[in-house]
């Protein structure tokens, strides 16, 4: 790796100047993607800026209202490992235990998942369908950018120089709602999604009131189907209707062949996923009470 | 500012230890070539492998994928933390026991991820020791001698607690 220098801001304020005042800095949490990265001659920076000792990076509590604060450098293990996270959110912890494997997980966050921006992020389809809002700082001040508005292409994202992603905020789960990430891959851990799908749904008196469907690895970006969740909405979860809206899903994907699959396994696969993330969905909806 | 070396205090295996690195150094390469530690192993230097795995602050982490400076103040175990003197550590002995050895090199990072699963889960289950032994590749022994190595190693250290 060529020369870099390193920083370790203990404050917002601080990263942010540290970042806005160079354009060759670059925010770092887990490192588990970047350094690679950068030991391959792909990314290159003459600064990385260390976000794991700010405290709002750190976050992971729920607010009053019970919605989830997630902040964008907490290592996997410490989500699924958060018994209110598991209780309430199951799908984030799945997740978090899906990508690498153990010592990955003791490093890797989520926000970094979604900053390095490659279509087949597990955690990105998770977020979309869980209603994730993306809490983004820089010199211009504070915004907020809905999860799926995130990922503009491969490697590629909103974040203007100098910005840096804080946390997530993810509203807490609605009454009888549930949802499955479900990814197809050759080996259980270590190993990237061919394809993936993740579903959440709300029910009201046996219909559906509200569905979401996310994909990975399908196109340039991971990818919300918002139409299939349209169909859904005010429909019984019949396998008729489930199976409609996985063929939506199927049609929106806009997969590319490459070594871990071709186009056309990945539609097939993104078909059997959507379907069988929606239905997985359904049973968790109807298992909770609250 | 370029050019600079950065001092790193840390505790390794019991012991204060500060070293001076380039920020570029990942914590693998401090170990190794800096304070002479060279249990850890190189093999894929991009996570795929395990073969560096340390115990950093409790977790196990593989030491190619961070950088020197970001131990700063953490407490790191690495394999020669385990034996006191010529006593091997219960893991160490049913790996020995098992013949979950042969060339050695993921042993390190192997005996490790371990440690750290028997004190988060003192009686895994196989499907539990696959997971947490899945980041660490063994191309000699087909992984079967390792877990039954693992399975002993718990046994034994429940034995001990009890």
């Amino acid at each position: 790796m060529k020369w870099f220098d390193y920083a370790a801001p203990r404050s917002l304020a601080e990263a942010v100047n540290l970042l806005a005042g160079n354009p060759r800095a670059r925010p770092f949490a887990g490192g588990t993607d970047l350094l690679v990265q950068m030991r391959a001659g792909l990314r290159e920076a003459d600064l990385l800026v260390d976000l794991k000792h700010i405290p709002e990076l750190n976050e992971l509590a729920c607010d009053s209202a019970g919605n989830l604060r997630l902040g964008a450098a907490v290592p996997c293990c410490r989500i699924y490992e958060n018994q209110e996270v598991r209780r309430r959110w199951p799908v984030l912890a799945e997740v978090a235990e899906m990508i690498g494997g153990i010592p990955i997980q003791s490093r890797a966050s989520l926000g970094g998942n979604l900053c390095n921006a490659a279509p087949s992020a597990d955690s990105v389809p998770v977020m979309i369908v869980l209603g994730a809002v993306c809490r983004l700082v820089g010199p211009g001040g504070e915004r907020k950018v809905p999860a799926e508005e995130f990922c503009t292409g491969p490697g590629q994202t909103v974040l203007r120089p100098g910005e840096l992603l804080v946390g997530f905020d993810i509203p807490a789960p609605e009454p009888r709602s549930g949802a499955c990430y479900l990814r197809f891959t050759p080996r259980k851990e270590m190993d990237i999604a061919v394809a993936g799908a993740a579903a959440a749904v709300a029910l009201e008196d046996g219909l559906i009131r509200r569905a979401s469907i996310a994909l990975a690895a399908v196109a340039p970006t991971p990818l919300a189907v918002p139409e299939a969740g349209r169909f859904l909405a005010g429909k019984p979860p019949s396998p008729e209707n489930i199976r409609t809206a996985a063929e939506m899903a199927r049609a929106a994907a806009r997969p590319i062949t490459d070594m871990r699959g071709t186009a056309e396994h990945r539609r097939h696969l993104v078909g059997v996923l959507t379907r069988r993330a929606l239905e997985a969905a359904v049973r968790r909806a109807a298992e909770v009470n609250s | 500012m370029r050019g600079e070396k950065v001092r790193v205090q840390t505790t390794i295996n019991g012991q204060a230890v500060e070293f001076l690195c380039e920020p570029r150094q990942s914590l693998l390469e401090c170990l190794r070539d800096i304070v002479g530690l060279t249990g850890a192993k190189e093999g894929c230097n991009d996570g795929n492998c395990g073969a560096c795995a340390v115990i950093l602050d409790g977790r196990l982490v593989n030491s190619c994928l961070m950088l020197g400076v970001e131990a700063q103040g953490c407490q790191i175990t690495t394999i020669e933390g385990l034996a006191r003197g010529t006593e091997l550590d219960p893991i160490q002995r049913a790996f020995l026991e098992q013949g979950a050895v042969q060339c050695g090199f993921c042993t390190p990072g192997l005996i490790l991820a371990t440690k750290v699963l028997l004190e988060r889960v003192p009686e895994p289950d196989e499907s539990q020791i696959r997971r947490w032994l899945a980041n660490h590749l063994c191309r000699c022994t087909g992984y079967d001698k390792i877990v039954r190595a693992v399975k002993q190693a718990a046994a034994q250290l429940r034995g001990v607690r009890a």
